[in-house]
């Protein structure tokens, strides 16, 4: 079995959090099969695409149940950008999605002076700079880290969610990769 | 506000960076993969490949190349040139780019910028606007249409651009700086961030463009001297203009 497997739903480019994976030093696969969902060591659900498709795909395949599942036993899921979003109660993307609902809390458009919002940007009180692509942001009680007032980061229980893109932030992000699958 | 970028462009061409690169410490200097990697380090925040031949048998050879940067590259790229219909745009994207930059295909269709950008999120599409005297160009600068600059920008971002890469065709290649009038008031006119592109020569020039826009483009600048990449940050934050801490792998 591979240390993590990248939660697989239809959209895309899972490619560079592979690649990141691969050089922090651990295998992983890209699946959506529920039972290695659950069994997994190390969990990752990604961030590309749209929440509406996410949920469709994660549905229909029986990987949301899984993760739910999984939360629940305490297994490890680091959520990315829109695998962060999915991880709360609901997204005001696509019109109104229902999410996961592992976390307390909900996603919704964001304002800001430029929309999207791209670029590095200091994540407080991490200390460094990520590497964030977004138009949508979490409004959630579980708040970790924030970026420019924003909130970047949830964590609950065997869930930590992160807006920015780690496998896109250079060393800083290979070093909290690293970190994450520290235990894996 | 996230901080202001440095973005390294290599034209490619067949699977080789074609221009401008000299460097005598890459073993390859027309290899892009290399290349990037090299640039990676020395701190570029972000990279863009155009694909200047982009012919059938090139896109094909730009997705593998497309597909080995995203294999070793941890930061983020996108791709121009060649990027016709959202058939091209997923190809580029599901082969590991995290953005897809589009010129004359917009303009023809600019449907096409909505239909990408539904798919993949506005952040994935970027409308590169090569601007001359108030109007909009197209082959490479050299064709001027009767679009304004301006309102073809409204449109873009309207229709789901989620970053403007402008280029001044007056200052491209000149090296006497950015035209910053232009840039300042294509971002004035829309809420989505604008590269600037065209004319960087020294420290100076793109300090200034990044006190006007979200990121710089910057080519021969850099491609003369690769090496001098981090020299370069370090000249622009001496100027007063805050880049992203570079960070020591642990």
């Amino acid at each position: 079995m591979s240390d993590v497997v990248i939660v697989d739903y239809g959209a895309g480019n899972t490619r560079s959090v592979r690649a990141a994976i691969t050089h922090v030093g651990k295998s992983s696969d890209v699946s959506a099969d529920p039972a290695a969902i659950v069994a997994a060591p190390y969990v990752v659900l990604p961030g590309v695409g749209s929440a509406r498709s996410a949920m469709v795909h994660l549905n229909e395949t029986g990987a949301a149940g899984a993760l739910r599942e999984r939360f629940q036993r305490g297994g490890a899921i680091l959520g990315i950008c829109l695998g962060m979003q999915l991880a709360l109660a609901s997204s005001e993307e696509d019109g109104g999605v229902r999410c996961l609902g592992l976390l307390e809390g909900k996603v919704v458009r964001l304002v800001a002076d430029r929309v999207p919002r791209l670029g590095w940007a200091m994540v407080d009180p991490w200390g460094d700079a990520y590497y964030f692509a977004h138009s949508f942001v979490a409004d959630a009680p579980d708040e970790v880290a924030t970026s420019d007032g924003l909130t970047v980061a949830v964590e609950r229980g065997s869930f930590l969610g992160v807006q920015f893109h780690p496998e896109k932030s250079g060393d800083a992000g290979l070093n909290f990769l690293g970190q994450c699958l520290s235990l894996v | 506000m996230p901080l202001p970028r440095l973005i390294p462009c290599l034209d490619v061409a067949n699977g080789r960076v074609v221009k401008g690169v000299s460097f005598v410490g890459l073993r390859d200097v027309g290899d892009p993969v290399e290349l990037a990697t090299f640039y990676s380090a020395g701190g570029a925040d972000e990279l863009v490949f155009l694909d200047i031949a982009a012919t059938p048998d090139d896109t094909q050879t730009m997705t593998s190349v497309v597909a080995e940067v995203a294999d070793v590259l941890e930061i983020p790229f996108t791709v121009g040139g060649g990027v016709r219909s959202v058939a091209d745009a997923s190809r580029i994207i599901e082969a590991g780019a995290d953005r897809v930059s589009l010129n004359s295909a917009a303009l023809a269709d600019p449907s096409l910028i909505g239909a990408i950008a539904q798919r993949y999120g506005s952040q994935a599409v970027v409308v590169a606007i090569d601007a001359g005297d108030g109007v909009v160009h197209t082959h490479g600068g050299r064709v001027a249409t009767a679009t304004p600059t301006l309102q073809w920008a409204v449109e873009a971002a309207e229709r789901g651009a989620g970053e403007i890469l402008l280029t001044s065709i007056r200052q491209d290649g000149q090296r006497t700086g950015f035209d910053l009038e232009l840039t300042a008031a294509v971002r004035g006119s829309i809420s989505i961030p604008v590269i600037a592109s065209g004319g960087a020569g020294s420290a100076q020039h793109v300090a200034d463009a990044l006190r006007v826009a979200d990121a710089a483009l910057v080519a021969s600048i850099v491609h003369e001297n690769p090496a001098g990449l981090p020299g370069l940050r370090r000249e622009i934050e001496s100027l007063g203009v805050h880049l992203r801490p570079l960070k020591e792998r642990i």
